[in-house]
């Protein structure tokens, strides 16, 4: 039973980092209907920026919101300078594009801080309070559960009480009317870009210091369970990415706990398969529209 | 004409126009005749490292630190008047790149030898290609015991202390200090884990290892297993982990509230690279033990360490000096030693019947174990504390073999470095 | 809207039926389709011998893997460009080939069986274990679309090598297996290069594998692909079964990369998870998309590109000469940096593809030189 607990609130640590980084996801696909590979090296070049600031100044916050704003700058710098001239005809393009830039940013970033792992702090103290002689949660942990349940209810507030969420959704669904309506379509991919590249930065900035440390790959497996967790909940659904990531964070650690950390690839994979061969558009999603 | 037979005929074309322009082919049915890789003024030597990916970290430093020592040995004449020259190919830890640079050494650069290629997997997938091009496969950079098999690979030899020995050391040291308490082992799921276990369990008894657990490098929470061997009461924990996976494991126990005593294998108890992963968190690592059999990077007190950071200085620029810095330059001299040893009519089975000749001795505490019937590397090493910051050595050498034999102590003294830092002939 | 569909990179590049022309092409070749394929194959297969003569053992290295890549490709090509259906686990599908035929070689090694039927029997083992698997993640894959198929083709692509692991007896981990290969035949001389005879079997296995899918994508069976892909709608009023023909793309596809799959593996005379990692899934995906998808010889393009580009990239980048520092860090880095930019410019110059690209110029110099 003790080990049952440990592991589920060790589960749900590891799945609230997964979240974060899933809802920049979502956000991105809501924002410009595309699923963005880059974003894991683009949030490892904004941690980079943070890093930076960090030690120059001594400062963890300091680095902190340079991190942000690096996120921010580079959403923005990627949506003008790269991805405004791709063909938009075929989604296949822009994942091309993406794994491109993957390869660049990732590059750029090891000759400029080495191919090191780079050790990572962090705002409050990682050591979990224990029950009993189970360890449960940290501080920190509460601080990631804390920054996750913030950027949820401002993408909520965004999307659903503001008129420029209104107008994000509308120049990503049908672009060519949103024009004619007089949207800035332009702008507001501009805007949605930025704020998931922001986002994307925040999470890097939450899991990085639980892993192995900054490391231009730092994001590399974090992507592919938080991409995970974002199709498990429905690409559409911000809440959708928080369950699927606290979803995706247990299977991985009573796995892992149970079975072996090698065998947690394969009950992704089946937990994949069993969510979307039930809903083949996710948890969280609103539609069926697929005829068999 | 149809688009598709037009396209056809115009690469048929331009195939045939090749064909004709390139050289006649050489003749299947004889011998290639000289060495390969070695003329009257050079000796042309390659090898395999990730200089990119995850795994670049720190092995990336290993063969610039082999090249300068070369450098530095030509600048001082060379070996028998030939200089060498040491290309080394990025192959990111990836099988399958290796496949294409070492063939890229062997075929296109003509290499004369393969020296130090670097890892488990990614070497064990040339073994057979280098085999069948009798290319001597020298030195390789990792513990594993598949690089001695002579029978089946004859031109391939180890370096490292394999992990078989390295846990039967680490044993002998927790039989001897810890006495009576619940040793533990967390490993790397794969011939790393599985060799270190071995060697463990041949010393301590194969039930007295209370809770084994394992972890892949894809998956980097390790807290349940960590949790695990919480849970289980382990006062002494063995850990064959790469460094990034030993900070982990460190410091999540003590997040965790779990302060065991940490016997750790070579690979990942380099205190100055765990101490650059954990930042502020390196006072975990007080009280560590780890193992090694090359001189400490920082002890310049040590003859060979200070001769190779002065080579190093003149000739590896602004690279840090640290373990695979020596780790890179050692591996360099028993290179040349080699080519001492083989003569001045250099051939690869001059060179093979050279190292199983044997009898090196250089910056290693404990001796080469090479022979004909033997192609595994060092064969023991010292242990290693960290107290207060510093990492150092205590304790008699250790030597043993990768089977069931004793663990002795190696009582021989290591020879100085010569003034020049190049081995005698 | 709900819904996304991928379509091929550019429409330019689709395959416009080329018109007719009654032009100095013998009855019996304008007349089946089978046949012009057939010579054609048997042509290009002449002079892919002529050149494997006259290439050093490192280039028929490089050959025989381009060969061994392009089954792969070709695959992905009729699968993604075809019917419209995106893989991201590719990869993993040439780990199930490989894997199969290492253990079916080492299994006739064992056995003492040798002789010249062992190779095309493991590789036929290879292509069959894989089909099954394809048809495994076929059979879900036609219930997804987009993101949704992407998800669960990139988790295939992780948990395929992870599962060496976890079934570590039989495929060693990470160190993975050796594979029993016989040399070139005696009758070919006694120091016959190794790297010429690999071309030789890699290349057959491309050869075929063009030839079948160059029929397949010209035959009824590729009209009902393709008209999957424009238009599930309209296709199914056709009287187009729609997942059917979805499963059997996937089939198709994972056949010709479980016999890449098993061509590498006896190239590399080994098998590892490292060697079939996610980033080769993610590779191949970029090869097809660059070689581009409107038709076959794009995954020729592709495969090229694979086994060119990271070789190219490395010549050059050891041309600068720096300090050593310097120097270290640029190492490896730089190929990867200019791999990137490299791919990012062609998909924003030329989104068609390398054949798109190639099929412009040559439309604009027909239009310049009218034919005859």
């Amino acid at each position: 039973m003790d080990r049952f607990v440990f592991l589920t609130f060790d589960g749900l640590s590891k799945g609230a980092v997964l979240a974060a980084f899933a809802l920049a996801l979502v956000l991105i696909w809501r924002a410009a209907r595309i699923v963005n590979f880059a974003q894991g090296a683009m949030a490892v070049a904004a941690a980079y920026a943070g890093y930076s600031v960090t030690s120059a100044t001594g400062s963890y916050w300091l680095g902190f919101a340079a991190a942000l704003v690096g996120g921010l700058l580079i959403g923005v710098v990627v949506e003008r300078a790269v991805m405004r001239f791709v063909d938009h005809s075929s989604p296949l393009s822009e994942v091309i594009v993406a794994l491109g830039l993957v390869l660049v940013v990732q590059a750029v970033l090891g000759m400029v801080y080495g191919n090191e792992f780079l050790p990572a702090g962090t705002p409050f103290s990682r050591n979990a309070l224990s029950v009993g002689d189970v360890p449960l949660l940290s501080r920190y942990d509460l601080f990631v559960f804390g920054a996750v349940l913030l950027v949820l209810l401002g993408l909520a507030l965004l999307f659903t009480r503001t008129s420029v969420g209104l107008r994000m959704r509308a120049s990503a669904f049908a672009p060519e009317v949103s024009r004619l309506l007089g949207v800035n379509v332009g702008g507001m991919l501009t805007l949605g870009w930025a704020l998931a590249s922001a986002v994307g930065a925040l999470a890097a900035l939450l899991v990085i210091p639980t892993e192995l440390g900054l490391h231009p790959h730092a994001m590399d497996l974090v992507f592919v369970s938080a991409f995970t967790a974002a199709v498990v909940g429905g690409l559409d659904s911000p809440p959708g990415a928080v369950v699927g990531g606290l979803t995706v964070g247990l299977i991985l650690s009573y796995v892992s706990g149970y079975l072996g950390s090698d065998v947690t690839p394969m009950a992704v994979l089946v937990l994949l398969l069993a969510v979307l061969l039930v809903r083949p558009g996710g948890l969280f999603s609103s539609t069926v529209a697929r005829q068999a | 004409m149809n688009a598709l037979t037009r396209r056809g005929l115009s690469l048929a074309t331009a195939a045939v126009l090749l064909a004709a322009v390139a050289a006649c082919s050489e003749d299947a049915n004889t011998p290639p005749a000289e060495v390969p890789g070695v003329t009257a003024g050079e000796i042309v030597v390659g090898t395999h490292m990730p200089l990119t990916g995850p795994a670049a970290a720190g092995y990336s430093e290993i063969a610039p630190a082999s090249k300068a020592y070369f450098d530095y040995v030509n600048a001082n004449g060379g070996v028998n008047g030939r200089k060498i020259t040491y290309k080394f190919l990025d192959d990111g830890y990836n099988p399958a790149n290796t496949q294409t640079v070492v063939r890229k050494l062997v075929l296109e650069d003509k290499v004369f030898a393969v020296l130090n290629g670097l890892g488990t997997p990614t070497h064990t997938g040339v073994l057979d290609f280098l085999k069948t091009n009798r290319v001597p496969d020298l030195f390789v950079a990792s513990g594993s015991r598949s690089w001695n098999q002579p029978d089946k690979y004859p031109g391939t030899f180890g370096f490292n202390t394999d992990y078989t020995v390295e846990g039967k050391i680490l044993a002998t040291h927790i039989k001897a200090t810890h006495p009576g308490k619940k040793t533990c082992f967390f490993g790397q799921d794969d011939d790393f884990g599985r060799d270190s276990l071995v060697g463990v369990e041949q010393v301590l008894g194969a039930g007295a290892v209370v809770a084994k657990e394992k972890y892949v490098t894809s998956n980097q929470n390790v807290a349940p297993q960590i949790g695990a061997l919480k849970a289980a009461g382990c006062e002494v924990v063995v850990l064959a982990t790469v460094p990034g996976f030993t900070a982990l494991s460190v410091g999540t126990a003590a997040r965790l509230g779990f302060k065991p005593s940490w016997v750790v294998s070579n690979v990942g108890s380099d205190y100055l690279t765990l101490s650059k992963v954990l930042g502020e968190g390196k006072v975990l690592l007080e009280g560590m033990v780890g193992i090694s059999n090359l001189p400490s990077p920082v002890d310049l007190n040590d003859p060979w360490t200070a001769a190779f950071k002065k080579i190093h200085d003149q000739y590896n620029g602004s690279a840090p000096f640290n373990g695979n810095t020596v780790y890179g330059m050692s591996v360099a001299y028993l290179f040349v030693q080699s080519l001492l040893a083989a003569g001045k009519d250099l051939t690869r089975e001059g060179l093979i019947a050279a190292v199983e000749k044997g009898g090196f001795k250089g910056p290693g505490f404990a001796p080469f174990r090479y022979s004909k019937e033997n192609h595994s590397g060092m064969g023991g090493g010292k242990l290693t504390k960290v107290t207060a910051g510093n990492q150092e050595f205590f304790g008699p050498v250790y030597e043993t073999d990768s089977a069931a034999g004793p663990v002795n102590e190696f009582k021989d003294e290591r020879p100085a470095p010569a003034a020049n830092t190049i081995p005698a002939a | 809207m709900s819904e996304q569909t991928i379509t091929p990179a550019a429409p330019a590049a689709a395959p416009a039926p080329a018109p007719k022309r009654s032009v100095a092409l013998p009855g019996f070749l304008s007349g089946s389709t089978l046949l012009r394929h057939l010579v054609l194959a048997v042509l290009a297969g002449v002079l892919l011998f002529l050149l494997t003569q006259q290439l050093d053992p490192f280039r028929n290295f490089q050959l025989a893997t381009v060969a061994a890549y392009l089954c792969a490709t070709a695959g992905l090509t009729l699968l993604v460009g075809m019917n419209g259906q995106l893989s991201l686990g590719h990869g993993a599908l040439m780990a199930v080939g490989a894997y199969t035929v290492a253990l079916a070689q080492n299994a006739f090694a064992d056995k003492g069986i040798t002789g010249n039927q062992v190779l095309p029997l493991s590789l036929a083992l290879g292509v069959l274990v894989t089909m099954a698997a394809g048809a495994v993640i076929g059979l879900a894959a036609a219930r997804l679309r987009g993101p949704y198929l992407a998800g669960v083709t990139l988790a295939v692509a992780v948990a395929v090598p992870a599962a060496t692991v976890t079934f570590d007896e039989t495929f060693n981990s990470e160190q993975g297996l050796s594979v029993a290969v016989e040399p070139p035949p005696l009758s070919l001389g006694l120091y016959f290069p190794n790297e010429r005879w690999q071309a030789w079997v890699a290349l057959t296995g491309a050869l075929l594998t063009m030839l079948l899918l160059a029929n397949l994508v010209r035959s009824r069976v590729g009209r009902n692909l393709r008209a999957v892909r424009d238009d599930e709608v309209a296709a199914r009023l056709a009287g187009i079964h729609v997942g059917r023909t979805q499963v059997l793309a996937f089939v198709v596809s994972a056949a010709s990369a479980g016999l890449g799959g098993g061509l590498m593996a006896l190239l590399a005379q080994s098998v590892s998870p490292g060697a079939f990692s996610l980033t080769l899934s993610l590779f191949l995906l970029m090869a097809v998309v660059i070689g581009g998808l409107g038709s076959l010889s794009g995954a020729v393009w592709g495969a090229v590109l694979l086994v060119a580009l990271p070789d190219l990239t490395h010549d050059s980048a050891q041309l600068v000469s720096l300090s050593p520092a310097v120097a270290q860090r640029l190492e490896g880095n730089l190929p990867l940096a200019v791999f990137g930019l490299t791919l990012i410019v062609v998909m924003i110059a030329a989104p068609g593809g390398v054949q798109g690209l190639l099929r412009r110029i040559g439309a604009r110099v027909r239009r310049r030189a009218p034919a005859r």
